[in-house]
């Protein structure tokens, strides 16, 4: 019993980081139709970045908000210079262009860090401290909560109460009657890819001490669960992306717990199999969208 | 290498030729080239000329599924994988390389089902995340079954030593050429025929194709199925080629790589993908030899890789229209398109 | 009186068959003008190159003095012009009283949205629903009081009656009449309904494949028999 409210927590912890990465998946795919496949690419660099920021500065702080500014910057810079321009008329265009990134990311990371993993340490401690005599979280788990939940009410309100999140949604949802409502779209556009850029940054903070480290690849394997779980809330739903998180963090969690941590990636494939083709268009989405 | 881009300009040229070339000449010629450069080229350009044939059978069986079929699959480098590690567990049990490359041949057909039973019901970015996921994925069972596959050292390769008569990099070049040209004999026959129409069909449109009473699913899956045994034929000759298999030899970037090839060469062309393969070999190389001159080694692999992945953003931005405008040049599109308003107006 | 808006000259489209070919008209402040033709004779075409949806290739858009070429679509606005598209443009995916607040969204500060409420009691009752929760009727109300929250000088309206009920329509027409006739809001009204539409316009401009047929006070037109077969088929 104990080791399953361990491994609930854990899962919950991880699950966050997913829910994260997915929230910034489906932020992009709503308002552009492109499943950013360059997002952990993106993220990798970012984090990168913060390392240098960081042994440069002495402090873990001023690496962790320079993440979070390169990836509002690198996110406005991939929609300006590149997406902005992809032709619509297949969806493949869209992926295709995506993989062109993560291929130059990659290479660009190897060129200047090397292809070595390099060690990550966490802000916080990650041992778990005792409640009630059983060990179920530990500093770092609390931070990374933290952490995901401020950006969720955040995005929240962001997009609920103040005038650009309306003005983000609806560039979104309809782009030619919002320009003609005096809505500058394309500065939408730009500022959705800024923000989901620099929430998955987040994520990748989050999720690559727990890791084996730096490394360009390091996000690989996040992005598969992050799309799984973006797939499972429906990708157009941005409730459906924390709950898929938190979902697909319990299930590997669970996985890797009792079957060992070897299977999880082998788990995170056949979760996805199964909501592909088992619930095809998401727990909340809205309208049919598989196809899209 | 001059011979192979006569090969493909010549094809180029003479767009309206295509249909009337008969692909067993083009084959009867190619097999000819091949033997001839592997007794004038160095072993190491050799041996390059070998792997490219390996790359070919991957690339002419993706050009079909993306190109003809419409399909993206980011997973063929795990098939690769799959081919590979099978001819890997055979030989090292019986030793029989023929029946190994069929054996091979076989399991990624049946993984290539099954991944082509689900893709059938997905499209576009569903369809690219799921193949992803496998290619990501599939790396990792080697450390998850480690007594089978003993993790990421891998496994090594027994094989018979080639004929006396021939050097091992001739004795391989042969072999990969041999299989690439079978397979590029058999897509090509394929893909002339009706089965060719319908896979056409169902890329350019779904519903007229339904309509016309194709089977879309079939179709779909028939046409990975197909691929697939293209790439595990292709990972069991890299498994010959290198004598070894490991995880670290089938990353993500293989898959992605495959797909920048197929792009680049031209997609839906034989040629095209000849073109692909011929790249992925030469790039790296070239690549390799920038890093050795700069003397810096993470220039090596880096280079190739951002080089790859430049390439595949402007071609995709340059493109009208992105992937489907790649199938044929403009200027072709135009003079076939035009054709029939000259006819009608004369 | 000067003209609030002035087209001159206005070709859209490429080739030897433009969509629209050497359209002029004048709208006034306070009038509104009916854009009158059958399918396909380029009523939203020219809605849309007036709003610079689509470029125009050659003639001059002057509204209030001021030159129009070059102004982007979300610019529009701005200068005092709200367009309503053909098919009602109501972003399904947001509330009713978000869609009103898109409209004056750009005013510094927000304009209040009870004067529009006040003038579509319906939509107060469904302030909090969903856009594609809402009837035909309703979304044509709701996308042209969200045009009015713009507080805009000049309406585009196209097509208002499309798909609703005669009663519905009339009320909409009245409503049009009243704002005319209380604030001076100028209309430019795209309809396929002749009879409603000319029944509360003051000129009416006939187009026929792409060119200005004929234009007129509206109850002139109303009254030319020959006009009405020719073009308006009643």
């Amino acid at each position: 019993m104990d080791r399953f409210l361990f491994l609930t927590f854990d899962g919950l912890s991880r699950g966050a980081v997913y829910a994260a990465f997915a929230l910034a998946l489906v932020l992009i795919w709503r308002a552009t139709r492109i499943v950013n496949f360059a997002q952990g690419a993106m993220a990798v660099a970012t984090a990168y970045v913060a390392y240098s920021v960081a042994d440069a500065t002495g402090s873990y702080w001023v690496g962790f908000a320079a993440a979070l500014v390169a990836g509002l910057l690198l996110g406005a810079a991939v929609e300006r210079v590149v997406m902005r321009f992809i032709d619509h008329s297949s969806p493949l265009n869209g992926v295709v262009v995506a993989l062109g990134l993560v291929l130059i990311i990659q290479g660009v990371l190897g060129m200047i860090y090397g292809n070595e993993f390099r060690p990550a340490e966490a802000p916080f401690s990650r041992d778990a401290f005792n409640i009630g005599g059983v060990a179920l979280l530990s500093r770092y788990d609390v931070f990374v909560f933290a952490a995901v939940g401020a950006v969720v009410v955040l995005l929240t309100l962001l997009f609920t109460r103040t005038p650009t999140g309306l003005r983000m949604r609806a560039a979104a949802f309809a782009p030619d009657v919002s320009r003609l409502l005096g809505v500058p779209v394309g500065g939408m556009l730009t500022l959705g890819w800024a923000l989901a850029a620099a929430v998955g940054s987040l994520a990748g903070m989050l999720v690559i001490p727990t890791e084996l480290g730096l490394h360009p690849t390091a996000m690989d394997v996040l992005f598969i669960s992050a799309f799984t779980a973006a797939v499972l809330g429906g990708l157009d739903s941005p409730i459906g992306a924390v709950v898929g998180g938190l979902i697909v963090g319990l299930v590997l969690s669970y996985i890797s717990g009792y079957l060992g941590a070897t299977v999880a990636p082998m788990a995170v494939l056949g979760l996805l199999v199964v909501v592909l083709l088992g619930r095809p268009d998401g727990l909340f989405a809205r309208s049919k969208a598989r196809t899209a | 290498m001059t011979v192979l881009k006569d090969r493909v300009t010549s094809r180029m040229v003479a767009p309206v030729m295509r249909r009337r070339l008969n692909p067993f000449l083009m084959v009867a010629v190619g097999a000819v080239l091949v033997v001839v450069l592997t007794y004038t080229l160095p072993p190491f350009r050799t041996y390059q000329l070998a792997t490219i044939g390996a790359y070919l059978c991957v690339t002419a069986g993706l050009t079909v599924l993306t190109g003809l079929n419409g399909q993206l699959s980011l997973g063929h480098g795990a098939l690769m994988a799959t081919g590979a590690y099978t001819l890997a567990l055979w030989q090292n049990k019986f030793n029989l390389l023929a029946v190994g490359i069929v054996v091979a041949i076989l399991v990624t057909t049946v993984a290539g089902l099954v991944i082509g039973l689900a893709a059938a019901r997905l499209r576009g970015p569903y369809l690219a995340g799921l193949t992803l996921a496998v290619a990501v994925v599939v790396p990792s069972v080697a450390s998850t079954f480690d007594e089978t596959f003993n993790s990421d050292q891998g496994l090594s390769v027994i094989l018979n030593p080639p004929p006396e008569s021939m050097t091992v990099e001739q004795w391989q070049a042969w072999l990969c050429w041999g299989g690439a040209l079978v397979t590029t004999l058999v897509l090509a026959l394929v893909t002339r025929g009706r089965f060719g129409r319908d896979m056409r069909a169902v890329r350019d449109d779904e519903t007229a194709a339904k309509l016309a009473g194709i089977s879309i699913a079939r179709t779909q899956v028939w046409t990975f199925v197909i691929s697939a045994a293209c790439a595990g034929l292709g990972g069991a000759l890299f498994a010959v080629l290198a004598q070894s298999v490991s995880p670290g030899a089938f990353p993500l970037t293989l898959s992605l790589f495959l797909v920048m090839a197929i792009v680049i060469g031209g997609l839906g062309r034989l040629t095209g993908a000849v073109i692909g393969a011929f790249l992925l070999v030469a790039l790296p190389a070239v690549a390799h030899e920038i890093g050795e001159a700069s003397g810096s080694q993470r220039l090596e692999g880096n280079l190739a890789l951002t080089f790859f992945g430049v390439v595949l953003v402007v071609v995709m931005l340059a493109a009208p229209g992105g992937l489907a405008s790649l199938r044929l040049p403009r200027s072709w599109r135009a003079r076939l398109s035009r054709k029939p308003a000259h006819r009608a107006g004369s | 009186m000067s003209a609030l808006l002035e087209v001159d000259g206005l070709t859209v489209g490429y080739g030897a068959a433009p969509v629209l070919h050497d359209v002029s008209l004048t709208v006034q402040e306070g009038q509104i003008v009916a854009v009158l033709g059958a399918n396909g004779a380029g009523k939203t075409t020219l809605l849309r190159a007036l709003s610079g949806l689509l470029p125009p290739s050659t003639g001059r858009v002057v509204f209030d003095g001021a030159d129009l070429r070059g102004v982007k679509v979300e610019r529009l606005v701005r200068h005092g012009i709200a367009h309503v598209p053909e098919g009602r443009g109501v972003v399904t995916e947001l509330t009713v009283d978000e869609n009103l607040r898109l409209g004056g969204l750009w005013r510094k500060p927000q304009p209040p949205l009870a004067p529009i409420y006040e003038l579509f009691p319906r939509l107060a009752e469904r302030r909090s629903h969903l856009g594609h929760q809402l009837s035909g009727g309703e979304r044509q109300m709701l996308a042209i009081g969200r045009a009015l929250a713009a507080q805009p000088r000049l309406l585009l309206l196209d097509e208002p009656s499309l798909g609703l009920a005669p009663r519905v329509t009339g009320q909409i027409m009245a409503l049009l009449r009243d704002l005319r006739d209380r604030t001076g809001l100028a209309v430019l009204l795209v309809e396929q309904n002749v009879r409603s539409a000319l029944s509360i316009a003051d000129q009416g401009v006939v187009l026929s494949l792409g060119r200005i047929a004929a234009r007129d006070d509206a109850a002139a037109l109303a009254d030319d028999a020959d006009l009405r077969h020719a073009y308006l088929g009643f």
